[in-house]
């Protein structure tokens, strides 16, 4: 079977399940047992989000989201792959961080959202602040579980040509560790997305997914409410397939270290 | 291509369970361009001594003397092939991996690159320079680990059953590679093993242990011109020489 076959047909699987749940929500929504301000029609729902992404809040909205869930994540990820390596490879750092991230880590990041309004005030900072909150420690483990999965005979060998203690970290134990490190991105940005839209709700003004949700509350737009909650998962979708997808296409499953996902 | 004193190395495992002891009073001599093969039955701490060799382990007792400078840590001027497939990175192309030793002494792409591709010729393996590993056979895979440790030119090469997990006629074809290699580039060998005709074949001295915990037990010299013809008589005799030496152990094995 060809590598083109398996993507349609998986496609074709996915487009089945997809619209089976579309066709018993739109017999709901036609069947008058709920008011339809409540429960509008799919093409309804379509033609609020192409008016949303004609006049361009959509498109705004998205914006300010990405903004903040990238911005965030990526602090994550710059803290918290370097410090599990470090966790990893030595016995002081993760003495000393293992207690603290079992400590934090329980705390539901959404938790935090009014300690932060208070302490940074709506916008921005608390949004980002959250879902760095989020995403760090899915990061942390992940890279310390990595590091400690890397097979000792690459270290013994980069060792005997002569590696230096940095050339280690980035010749070796990086891409080492690399399944584990992707695994971490993976659930990382999946964890930053979910606070990302919870914090809007809370701390954003004005633009934003989670912003526009609950602001859609207010005038019981369902419309809008189910045009943004389908673009939530539109982009959750694009950035789990495409961008890590194809992340780990060009990166573990080439080197043969983690198989392809059985379509 | 430098001689390698071993001076009465004992090497004692910390366990939770209590002490184990992996070596006991090793000594021998290694000269300068001679392939040594180390037999001995398994457990017997052949893995150990050549760890030590390399510098993975310290002794408890004991040193290594390269050159007569003693060894500490691990260093280039030993290059080391396990037996584990593993060894490989998998991220690296077969090409990519042979480099490793030069770019880590920061020799620029195009020089080490030639030189890597030089030594996937010497393994027979040119055509596969763009290759992951796991697109390799696990002779191929060895044959990669050979061209890796070569390839930033150490004086010793130290080997630990590197063929011990391939078939038995792949085997043969890698022995006979190896003993190809070494008559091209007269390195010195510390070869473990512990298939006696293996150890005929390639060794010029073979050093047989005794079972665990082990020290040296007795050495043989292998005095047949090369290339060897396995089903010689003399290289029969030398077999049964080395399996009497080994006593149930390896006959068992
Ligand atoms: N990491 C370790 N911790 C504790 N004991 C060990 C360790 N490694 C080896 N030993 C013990 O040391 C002894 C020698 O082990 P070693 O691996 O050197 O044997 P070997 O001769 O290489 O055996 P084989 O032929 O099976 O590879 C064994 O009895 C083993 O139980
Ligand atoms: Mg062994």
């Amino acid at each position: 079977m060809t590598n083109a076959s398996v993507h349609i047909r998986s496609a074709r699987r996915a487009a089945i399940t997809l619209l089976f749940a579309a066709a018993v929500y739109e017999t709901l929504a036609r069947s008058g047992i709920f008011a339809a301000a409540l429960l509008p029609t799919l093409p309804q729902v379509a033609q609020t989000l192409v008016a949303m992404l004609v006049d361009g809040t959509m498109v705004w909205h998205v914006a300010y989201t990405l903004y903040r869930v990238i911005f965030g994540f990526s602090l994550a990820v710059a803290v918290g792959v370097p410090l599990g390596i470090l966790m990893g490879r030595f016995r002081a750092v993760e003495n000393f961080f293992l207690p603290l991230a079992s400590a934090l880590m329980p705390i539901p990041s959404l938790a935090w959202v009014p300690v932060f309004i208070l302490w940074f005030g709506i916008g921005n900072t608390t949004t980002i602040l959250i879902v760095f909150y989020a995403a760090t420690f899915p990061m942390l483990l992940n890279a310390w579980s990595g590091v400690r999965a890397v097979n000792p005979l690459w270290l013994r060998a980069a060792g005997v040509m002569g590696a230096s203690e940095r050339r280690l970290f980035w010749k070796v134990i990086v891409p080492g560790a690399s399944p584990f490190i992707i695994t971490g991105l993976r659930q990382a940005f999946l964890r930053a997305w979910i606070a990302v839209v919870g914090a809007e709700m809370l701390a954003a003004s004005n633009w934003g997914l989670g912003w526009t949700i609950f602001d859609a509350k207010e005038f019981l737009n369902a419309d809008v409410m189910l045009a943004s909650l389908a673009v939530i998962g539109c982009i959750g979708f694009i950035f789990e397939r495409l961008v890590f997808g194809s992340l780990e296409r060009i990166t573990v499953i080439r080197w043969g270290m983690m198989r392809a996902a059985k379509d | 291509m430098r001689p390698i004193e071993i001076r009465d190395v004992s090497l004692i495992y910390e366990t939770p369970a209590g002490n184990v002891p992996g070596v006991q009073s090793v000594s021998f001599q290694i000269a300068a361009s001679e392939f040594v093969c180390i037999v001995g039955p398994s457990g017997c701490g052949k893995s150990t001594l050549l760890n030590i060799i390399a510098g993975f382990l310290t002794p408890t007792v004991g040193e290594i003397r390269i050159d007569g400078k003693a060894v500490t840590g691990q260093g280039q001027d030993r290059g080391v092939v396990f037996q584990d497939f593993a060894q490989l990175f998998p991220w690296r192309t077969a090409l990519g991996n042979v480099a490793f030793g030069l770019e880590m002494q920061g020799m620029e792409k195009n020089r080490r690159e030639t030189i890597a591709m030089e030594q996937l010729g010497l393994v027979k393996l040119e055509k596969f320079a763009q290759s992951y590993p796991h697109h390799l056979s696990g002779g191929m895979q060895q044959r990669v680990a050979i061209a890796r440790a070569l390839a930033y030119n150490p004086a010793v090469l130290l080997m630990d059953e590197p063929f011990a997990a391939l078939d038995a006629l792949t085997r043969d074809d890698m022995q006979r590679l190896l003993a190809d290699v070494w008559r091209k580039t007269r390195k010195t060998v510390i070869y473990v093993t512990h298939n006696v005709a293996e150890a005929v074949y390639l060794a010029d001295r073979v050093v047989v242990m005794t079972p665990h915990p082990g020290t040296v037990k007795t050495e043989v010299l292998i005095r047949l011109p090369r290339p060897r013809d396995p089903l010689s008589v003399e290289f029969l005799d030398y077999q049964r020489q080395l399996l009497q030496h080994l006593g149930q152990h390896a006959a068992a094995g």
